[in-house]
Order: structure tokens, then C-alpha cells, then sequence
């Protein structure tokens, strides 16, 4: 691990300061990423910020009836609170899918936004290959060894995924990232927070170098009390989706569908709404039949590699089989 | 009060603290005389965390000090330990290199396999991907902390009882693991402990007998 300095933030605004203009320098929260990856020499900031003891791990309801979390709110403590178990299912359960429960209490809500990806190529510096650790340098996984990666969005320099459970729920349920910048505060909408590759893959997000996450915001979404998330991956736990679903129906008598929430995860760089799913969906019937045309219909710009090809099908049934649960849903 | 560092332990009252901070560093650099520069002792002044400006970043001049050792207390299973670290310098590694508390395990080194679990303010996290730096005035307890003198943990007679293990390696880990499992409350069925033990990776597998220690301890631990 490179050499780095070492300090403590006592508010967000100190911790803004700190970092201002040297780009070399990064905050500290969990860890779980950032030291893994500093481990790796993949990541070699000199200078770490240590976030952890920022007053910002509240989990409040707010007048408008959305729902805050504070960033350095514990992955494991939002996955047991009870405003994210009732009101935004899909979310707990897609926190408690990811990573050990020893991980989750040390995680942090804005350190999820910021997860890097698990691209083999990415994550060990051997592979001199990878645009995204060294831009201009190539990408490993194109005719590598792809059975991980992307199937949507992705470009000729980059095939990474984005390893975040959090975030598909996030992307689904249109969270707010709140943001704390140089000058005051400014918020992104979730889609908005992660990039795809195109020509840039060594840029993850839209946050500054000098802009601190402060809190999620989750809109109030009444029907997201009927969401689920589904992971499907190579174990039972403690790994990484190779496909995921959040999913939020809102249904009428009749099991028509008057709107639709749904994301996937392990499919592209970004979490990725379905927005072309989420058309095919509202009007009609909560069948099989209309699930599976959403899923065709989401699929269909889909590309794959040598060895993700399975992705595709995968990701349709996966879509069908977390709508079929949401709507057999009785809240 | 244990102390590792060949320095004082510095007072409590701020100023002082400070001073002997600085001092201190002043010292260590003889060691490393390399790292130093004529400018470093201002430079590192303000970036310095003892346990004196632990709230505080000061302004942040050019990152130095690279190398310099920095002050931190650790409570570890009640007692506290002041040691001087470089930066870099994980918990776990603090536990086994500095405090010679080598029951807790270095596995994979990257919060993959769970051996390195300890509790801290009584949860449990992979020590492996923590600071040391990060845990000032933490309450942190290890495999050596679980037991009351002669008399073990409920949780480490059963795993003995049930024979939880083979060649012992991921146990600490396990038992820690275990403890804030039922505490947390998450030990109701089989596959409840199954996947809230999942952080926990045993290659000789012996899970079934992990299992049966677990349920068991829940057991006694309610009688």
C-alpha cells in the first residue's frame, strides 16, 4: 500500500475543505472498498480523510414523506430500519443480499455509490490492459475472459459492471443523491450518479473530486411497500449478482398495472433502468405474458461477449420471475 | 493502562497533548531520516490525530509525514493500548504484529473469508479492511476477550463441545462471528444462521458441527 497521510473530519463542510483541490486525496468511510483496493495498488491516494465520525447517519423521515439516509448510515442498519423494511422492501433486501453481515456494518450508504467494479481485469494491476485503472491502455475483458460483464451500455473501452445491490434499488426507486460541494449543496437524481464507460471509463460517476455524498433521499412511492429484489448469482450468499432485479408494481383491483418500477443490476456499468420494460408494462395485465414482452422488449439492444451470452436470457427470466413475485405480492 | 510506545503517553488536556504529539514525532524522525524535510514538522503539525485533536482535520498543506508514525489508543477487551502506527496499518495487523493478540486470524487479507472477525462497540466486522487509525476510543473485542478467566464463552464450549472445527485456523473468526450473530438475534432457523454466518469461510467444512455449536449456544445462552 502506498504511503498516505491520515486525518479525522469533524463536519462535512471540513471534510469538503480538506480534499478541495487535491486530487489525490480521498475520503475514508467503511473501507471495505477503498483499503481493498488500496491493497491492490489500484487505488493510491495520499491522503485519506476519515469521514466516519460525521453526524450523518440518520435515518429520518422527512415532512414530504420521503425517507433520508444519511451517508455514513451502516449498510446493515439501513437494511433493518423500520421506514426501509415497510415502505422500500426491495431495498432491504437488496442490502442484505450484498456482501457478509460483517461487511455490511462496516459499509456505508454513500461508500455503496461509490463501489468500484469487480472486473478481474480492473481489480489486479498484473492485467496491464484496463481503461478504467489506466486509460488508453486497452481493455482485458473484451476478448478476455467476460463471463462478469456487461451486456447493456457498455463501449469499446469498457465491459465493466457496476457490483452495487444498493444502487439497482436505488436506480429503481428514484433516490435523490444529496451532495455537499465546495459552495453549498446540490442533489443528482440516482440515474443521473453513475456514468456509462463510452470514451471515459476511468470516471464511475458525475461527483466531483471535491463533493462529499451527505444523504439518499427515497421519494415517497406508495407502492414501493410492493417491491422485491432478486439476485441471482454463482452461491447462495456472499457473492456478486450475475444478474439482479428491483422491481415495484402498482396494481389495480384487476391485477392491471397502473405504474412500474424496475432496474437491473450486473448488466452494465450502471445501474440500469428498465425504462423500455416500465412502457411495456403500465395498462397492461400482471401475466406472464406481458412480464416476458417487458423483459424482450428491455432486451433487446443487448450485446454479448464470448463468454456472457448466458446473460441475456438470464436477465429476461430473472425480470419475469421478480414481477411474478411482485404482483403475487398481497400489500 | 498498557502502553507499547517507548514515548510518554500524552496527557489528556489538549495543549500538552499536542506538544508531546509533535515531540514525539520529532523523535521518531531521527529513525527516519529520509522522510523528513526541513519543513515537515509545520507541515505535519495540523494533520496530526492524537487523541487530543481527534475531531479535527486542520487545515490540509501539502499531504506529508508519509512514513511518520501516528499516535492512536486502542481498547482491546478493556484495556487500552497506546501505540504509534503508520497510517497504513490495519487493525488487524495492529492486533497481531504491535499487541501480540494473534487469535484473530489473517486469511485472505481482503475481507473475503471472515477469519479476521472481531467486535467492535459489540459488532462485528473484518478487521482486515479497517485502519487502526479508524478505531480510536472503540470498544474492541477479540477471540482472547470472549472468555471470563477460566470460565469460556458459551459460544467457544460449544464450538469445543461440538467439535466446530478441524484445524481451527477460521475459528476465532467463526466465534466472534457467532457471539454478534445471537446477539443480533439472527439464529432463529437453520438457514438463518446458514446466511448470517455466510461471512465466515471454513475450508476444512465443518459446517454442520459449526451449526450445531451455534444452536446450541443459543440454547444455553437462554437457560
Amino acid at each position: 500500500m502506498n504511503p498516505f497521510t491520515y486525518s479525522r473530519a469533524a463536519d462535512a463542510n471540513q471534510a469538503v475543505t480538506a480534499v478541495s483541490g487535491k486530487h489525490q486525496s480521498k475520503f475514508l468511510g467503511g473501507g471495505t472498498n477503498l483499503i481493498d483496493l488500496m491493497k491492490m495498488g489500484v487505488e493510491t491516494p495520499n491522503e485519506l480523510i476519515d469521514i466516519n465520525r460525521l453526524p450523518l447517519a440518520q435515518i429520518e423521515e422527512l415532512p414530504n414523506k420521503a425517507v433520508r439516509i444519511g451517508a455514513m448510515a451502516r449498510n446493515s442498519d439501513v437494511a433493518k430500519h423500520e421506514l426501509i423494511k415497510t415502505r422500500y422492501p426491495a431495498l432491504s433486501q437488496a442490502l442484505l443480499s450484498g456482501a457478509s453481515p460483517q461487511l455490511r456494518n462496516m459499509a456505508t450508504v454513500g461508500g455503496n455509490l461509490l463501489q468500484r467494479t469487480r472486473c478481474y481485469y480492473f481489480y489486479d494491476p498484473a492485467f496491464s490492459a484496463c481503461n478504467k485503472r489506466n486509460p488508453g491502455s486497452g481493455c482485458g475483458a473484451i476478448d478476455g475472459y467476460n463471463r462478469v460483464h456487461a451486456i447493456l451500455g457498455q463501449s469499446e473501452q469498457c465491459i465493466a459492471t457496476h457490483p452495487s445491490d444498493m444502487c439497482v434499488a436505488l436506480a429503481a426507486l428514484d433516490a435523490i443523491v444529496r451532495v455537499r460541494v465546495p459552495k453549498g449543496e446540490r442533489q443528482i437524481a440516482l440515474g443521473d450518479f453513475h456514468r456509462l464507460p463510452g470514451d471515459t471509463p476511468e470516471r464511475d460517476t458525475n461527483l466531483g473530486p471535491d463533493e462529499l455524498i451527505i444523504a439518499v433521499d427515497l421519494p415517497a412511492i406508495p407502492f414501493a411497500a410492493r417491491s422485491h429484489y432478486l439476485k441471482v448469482r454463482d452461491r447462495a450468499s456472499y457473492a456478486f449478482a450475475l444478474v439482479s432485479i428491483a422491481a415495484a408494481l402498482d396494481l389495480d383491483s384487476n391485477k392491471k398495472i397502473k405504474d412500474a418500477r424496475l432496474a437491473l443490476g450486473g448488466v452494465a456499468h450502471k445501474p440500469w433502468r428498465a425504462n423500455a420494460a416500465e412502457k411495456k408494462l403500465i395498462g397492461q395485465d400482471a401475466n406472464e405474458k406481458t412480464f416476458r414482452a417487458a423483459a424482450e422488449a428491455e432486451l433487446e439492444a443487448a450485446k454479448a461477449y464470448k463468454y456472457n451470452s448466458y446473460k441475456i436470457e438470464l436477465a429476461k427470466r430473472s425480470i419475469v420471475r421478480a414481477l411474478d413475485i411482485v404482483a403475487g405480492m398481497t400489500s | 493502562m498498557t502502553s507499547e510506545s517507548e514515548e510518554p503517553v500524552a496527557s489528556d488536556s489538549s495543549e500538552p497533548n499536542k506538544l508531546a504529539i509533535v515531540a514525539h514525532l520529532e523523535t521518531r524522525r531521527k529513525f527516519i531520516k529520509q522522510v523528513a524535510g526541513t519543513s515537515a514538522a509545520l507541515a505535519i503539525g495540523p494533520h496530526l490525530v492524537g487523541s487530543a485533536s481527534l475531531d479535527q482535520v486542520a487545515s490540509t498543506t501539502t499531504p506529508a509525514g508519509t512514513g511518520d508514525f501516528v499516535k492512536v489508543n486502542l481498547k482491546i477487551n478493556g484495556k487500552s493500548h497506546a501505540l504509534d502506527v503508520d497510517p497504513r496499518m490495519t487493525l488487524l495487523d495492529a492486533l497481531r504484529e504491535r499487541l501480540q493478540l494473534t487469535g484473530s486470524k489473517k486469511g485472505c487479507d481482503h475481507g473475503q473469508c471472515g477469519a479476521c472477525t472481531v467486535l467492535v462497540n459489540g459488532r462485528r466486522i473484518n478487521s482486515c479492511l479497517s485502519l487502526a487509525l479508524m478505531h480510536e476510543g472503540d470498544e474492541i473485542t477479540t477471540i482472547e476477550g470472549l472468555a471470563s478467566g477460566d470460565d469460556l464463552h458459551p459460544v467457544q464450549a460449544a464450538f469445543i463441545e461440538h467439535d466446530g472445527f478441524q484445524c481451527g485456523y477460521c475459528t476465532p473468526g467463526q466465534i466472534c462471528s457467532a457471539v454478534a450473530l445471537l446477539h443480533e438475534g439472527h439464529a432463529n432457523t437453520d438457514d438463518e444462521i446458514r446466511e448470517w454466518m455466510s461471512g465466515n469461510i471454513c475450508r476444512c467444512g465443518a459446517y454442520p458441527n459449526i451449526l450445531t455449536a451455534i444452536k446450541e449456544a443459543k440454547t444455553k445462552g437462554r437457560a
